[in-house]
């Protein structure tokens, strides 16, 4: 009996030992956990299994290169479905038990909102995926919140951009048609604010659920006014039906729309009905329209060949893109100051004259973003194609 | 009743002597969710099981207490224990408003009208942008705080929760042993006999609707504290489906089986990450077969079990 | 700023003009939620379930047609109605697999099993067909049409023709036929029925099948104006109760009334009151019906307890 204790006794001290020893040698060439939640199942897939692709791409392209100076980056990431309450499961996961230096996501407002004071309590980075400017600033302060960083441009920015092309196209009167979502109300939000400062009248505002069957009556009501164009701001079926009942109703008006539209999906449901649409979108879907001098064009073009190669019959999608910056930004900053979360923090707001898929990111300490209208250009849908408005 | 003493009390040592056990933030974070839920599926165990009738809208109360909790400390700065109060309070009363028509028809009506009001609130938190902060939610919902303690780390919130959910089992537990209890098994089980026996059943009903609506809407305050966060999207038809689920899986005729079925339904999906997509098949798949083959739900298989072991030891026992 | 309550009226423009618009527009949606209602109504009557996965006939008729059409590049009218026949037939599979075996079970039971199925059938049509929306073209491509100051599509059309043609079929077949009689009959009293030697099993069986025939249609019918998707069952499926409610659970004209009641009220209540709330004036009308008239418009006296 005695023996046995005294054997158990050595196991235990060697295994003591040895754990230790291993956990040095570790320690050497320890690995970077960069923690990711991502929408990726649930009601909003479409936008997050690329994001999904893009990371994992990215942390296995950056393995093979090596790492970032010697460690290898182990990526861990969380599935949200699209649900607020498992997004903060999640994040708690990964701050207290996977204890990662930094997060990555998500991919929607809805489920970003509830995990920011997760991490600015725990004081770690967290670089989103979604738009709203309430991610970065917090509304009622107006304060950017030091450890929340976003890659998304925020709707304020597409919004400058699509009054701006209606003041040089002498469009000051609009009416407005949006879903009743997180991003048609952040959208309508910023379209209502931003009006007066281009000059622009809103001569009605509708709404839609997200799964209504036809517009039918909110469009009537629009064509009783006397409105130059018409901004539609959703995503998913919704702006296609509102596209149809348009051309139905033989309205002559202008149809704007969200960037929230630049998919192919969104081709494929409105067919013939989207032809004459314009929108503000990032620059990826025009990539190879762009002037050789663009300082994004080569990268987009990257980007689109590497994730079309890897995941055959997927099609590159611009939040894919918002992932592509967030892992570049994280990991250009963990090369530069480590993993020590303050050091890391300060290097992302340090972030200046950076090429990504959403445009040219400068960082600040007032701003989270980093974006400007341009990182926006004016398309137009023709013969079903994405046409650059030169 | 002694059972269900006895199971009360086991469950209190339990949860007593589980953080002994448990060292991530994370399962912490999953048990504060069980007994979230496990609170509305309480009351909605002693509206389908003892009192017959189904809510198809208790999601709706869910996110009432919610959004009052969220609006009243967020908007108007009200202490959120008052805010909590406020919420019961005026949960209460809706249930009556919607209660009081509907329990005096015979049929499924409080079915239909919960759905209805339950996809009415729905819409509101929706729309109601000033007060609710519209589809993007509310954010920044302060800590709970009682005697000198902030309820923000998730071991002190499990705690709250759980405690709650004690107090609120046993208050439950009395109240279905009390001649009440018994009457209103009586009513589900035959509502014109209960009637010509003098049982007042609309009461006894309406009576029971509001209590359940009540548990909801303080496991909605608690939900917006710990999350401090709200927004509409938990608070849907397919929610109110769900705790129905947890009920009938769980077995309607027992409230320990329902606290079951809360808690399977809530951390199964954590454990198995391999589902995803499939979660959706696998969910109804198990509502029909539980309903065709075990209508008394797990509460029922484990007591059928706990039967059939009794009566082999008794055979054993004969035999030697 | 606060919306006036009837902007168009202050913008001077005719109101009536758009009135037109929004009634051929409440009618084409009220036509659908009236074919759903019907489904409803059926099955009600047969077995006093309240089946909820009655919108997930809706999104089978469209989605497998969407199937037959683009992926098997069959035309449209054997892609319709073999959509129509393979909804007809999971609607059979899940009475005679789901509520069969269990007839003797409470109605409350029955009725989460049909929710049970509801979701059971969303999950598959997710795996099967992913999560996107698919369009299906309009049965007959042509201009729409103009009616006084209202626009019609030519798919509007086919709706409203095609829900008259279905409310007709209905008709003759309960008031012409054998079976029809004898459904009428177990709806009534299924003791009585079962003694004239009407078998009350099958008389079930036949209700689901009609009922998911009938859902399919409108799903086949309303895809070209709203796309459809394997979640697109459920809003419709929620409207289709309440304007089965609204008629008067149990009446077959009252299910269609209730539809078309519903369909226009949100139209209208979209044009002249506000957008945003348009969800919930189907949902609304259902609490106050309850509240004054629980027995619907056209059902028979609610009993009370």
């Amino acid at each position: 009996m005695k023996k046995l204790a005294i054997v158990i006794v050595f196991a235990a001290l060697a295994g003591i030992v040895a754990f230790s020893v291993a956990n040095t040698a570790e320690k050497a060439t320890e690995t970077y956990k960069i923690g990711a939640v991502i929408d990726a199942t649930g009601p909003q897939s479409g936008l997050g299994e690329p994001e999904k692709q893009t990371l994992t791409m990215l942390a296995d392209d950056l393995n093979a290169k090596g790492g970032i100076n010697g460690h290898k980056v182990e990526l861990i990431l969380y599935d949200n479905e699209n649900d607020a309450t498992k997004s903060v499961l999640l994040a708690k996961k990964l701050v207290n038990d996977d204890k990662v230096i930094a997060v990555i996501g998500t991919t929607t407002s809805p489920t970003t909102m509830p995990i920011v004071p997760i991490l600015s309590e725990a004081k770690l980075p967290l670089v989103s995926c979604a738009a709203s400017w309430k991610i970065v600033k917090d509304p009622d302060t107006q304060q950017t919140r030091p450890w929340i960083f976003k890659t998304a441009q925020s709707d304020s920015l597409a919004v400058s951009k699509i009054y701006e092309w209606c003041s040089q196209n002498k469009i000051s009167k609009v009416a407005l048609i949006t879903v009743s979502n997180a991003f048609g109300d952040s959208g309508l939000g910023e379209l209502k604010r931003l009006a007066a400062e281009f000059k622009i009248d809103i001569l009605d505002e509708e709404k839609f659920g997200d799964q209504d069957p036809d517009m039918t009556a909110q469009m009537t009501k629009i064509k009783g006014t006397n409105a130059q164009a018409v901004i539609c701001w959703a995503t998913g079926k919704g702006p296609a039906i509102v596209a149809k009942n348009l051309k139905d109703l033989g309205m002559t008006q202008k149809l704007i729309m969200s960037h929230g539209i630049a998919n192919q999906k969104f081709l494929d449901l409105a067919g013939d009905a989207a032809n004459g649409i314009i929108l503000p979108a990032g620059k990826l879907i025009v990539a190879d329209q762009l002037p050789v001098t663009d300082p994004q064009r080569k990268l987009l073009i990257d980007y689109k060949t590497r994730y079309e190669a890897k995941f055959p019959g997927a099609k590159v999608s611009t939040f894919g893109g918002h992932a592509y910056d967030a892992f570049m930004i994280l990991t250009d900053a963990l090369k530069k100051a480590g993993p020590e979360p303050e050091k890391l923090r300060a290097e992302i707001e340090k972030t200046k004259k950076h090429a990504g898929c959403g445009g040219i990111f400068n960082m600040s300490p007032t701003d989270h973003e980093g974006l400007t209208k341009d990182a926006f250009v004016m398309v137009q849908i023709q013969n079903g194609k994405w046409e650059l408005i030169k | 009743m002694k059972r269900d003493a006895v199971i009360w009390a086991a469950l209190t040592l339990l949860v007593f002597t589980l953080p002994a056990f448990v060292h991530s933030p994370y399962y912490y974070s999953v048990l504060i969710i069980i007994g979230i839920f496990g609170i509305v599926v309480l009351g909605l165990t002693m509206l389908i099981g003892y009192a017959g009738q189904i809510s198809l809208g208790h999601a709706g109360f869910f996110g009432f207490g919610a959004y009052f909790s969220a609006v009243l400390t967020t908007r108007f700065h009200l202490d959120p224990w008052l805010a909590m109060l406020v919420g019961l309070v005026a949960t209460i009363v809706l249930a009556f408003l919607l209660g009081i028509p509907t329990l005096k028809l015979h049929g499924h009506y409080l079915a239909m009208a919960t759905l209805g009001l339950g996809m009415v609130l729905q819409i509101i938190f929706k729309e109601e942008v000033e007060l609710t902060g519209g589809p993007t939610g509310l954010t920044d919902v302060p800590h709970l705080k009682a005697f000198g303690m902030v309820f923000a780390s998730d071991q002190k919130f499990y705690f709250l929760v759980w405690i709650f959910l004690l107090v609120l089992y046993g208050l439950s537990i009395n109240l279905v042993h009390s001649r009440l209890g018994r009457a209103l098994r009586a009513i589900s089980s035959n509502q014109t006999a209960a009637g010509s026996l003098g049982i007042p059943v609309n009461r006894l009903k309406l009576l029971i609707f509001a209590v359940s609506a009540g548990y909801a809407s303080l496991a909605g305050s608690l939900y917006a504290h710990y999350l401090s966060f709200v927004n509409p999207s938990p608070f849907g038809f397919l929610v109110s489906v769900k705790l129905v689920a947890m009920v009938v899986i769980g077995g309607s005729q027992s409230l320990w089986g329902a606290l079951l079925g809360a808690g399977l339904l809530t951390a199964l999906p954590e454990f198995l990450a391999v589902l995803q997509d499939y979660e959706m098949l696998v969910y109804g798949a198990i509502l029909i077969v539980m309903m065709m083959f075990a209508p008394q739900g797990l509460a029922g298989i484990l007591a059928g079990l706990h039967e059939w072991v009794k009566n082999r030891d008794h055979k054993k026992n004969a035999q030697a | 700023m606060p919306k006036p309550p009837f902007p168009c009226l202050e913008a001077g423009v005719g109101w009536h003009n758009q009135l037109i618009q929004y009634l051929v527009t409440g009618i084409t949606t009220g036509a659908i939620y009236a074919l759903v209602a019907l489904g409803f109504t059926i099955i009600y009557n047969a077995t006093e379930i309240i089946n909820f996965a009655q919108g997930e006939f809706v999104m089978l008729g469209g989605m497998i047609a969407v199937t037959m059409l683009a992926g098997l590049g069959l035309p449209l009218w054997l892609a319709v109605i073999l959509a129509i026949a393979a909804t007809m037939l999971i609607g059979l599979a899940f009475e005679r697999l789901a509520i069969r075996p269990v007839r003797k079970a409470s109605v409350m039971n029955l009725i989460i099993i049909t929710i049970g199925g509801s979701i059971l059938l969303k999950g598959a049509a997710m795996l099967i067909w992913g999560k996107d929306d698919h369009p299906l073209s309009a049965f007959t491509p042509a201009p729409p049409l103009h009616v006084f100051s209202a626009v019609v599509t030519t798919q509007s059309l086919w709706v409203m023709a095609g829900t008259v043609l279905a409310v007709i079929l209905l008709h003759v077949f309960y008031e012409r036929t054998i079976t029809g009689k004898a459904l009428r009959a177990c709806a009534f009293n299924p003791k009585a029925a079962r003694l004239c030697g009407i078998s009350v099993e099958r008389m079930i069986l036949f209700s689901f099948g009609l009922s998911a025939t009938l859902g399919a249609f409108a799903g086949v019918l309303i895809a070209p104006i709203t796309f459809t998707s394997y979640d697109v069952g459920t809003m419709l499926g929620l409207k289709g109760f309440c304007a089965a409610i609204l008629g008067g659970l149990g009446s077959n004209p009252g299910a269609i009334l209730g539809g078309l009641v519903i369909g226009v009220a949100e139209s209208l209540s979209s044009g002249y009151v506000s957008s945003g709330y348009k969800d919930a004036v189907a949902f609304l009308i259902l609490l106050l019906m309850l509240y004054f008239r629980p027995a619907g418009i056209l059902g028979k006296r609610a009993e009370k307890v």
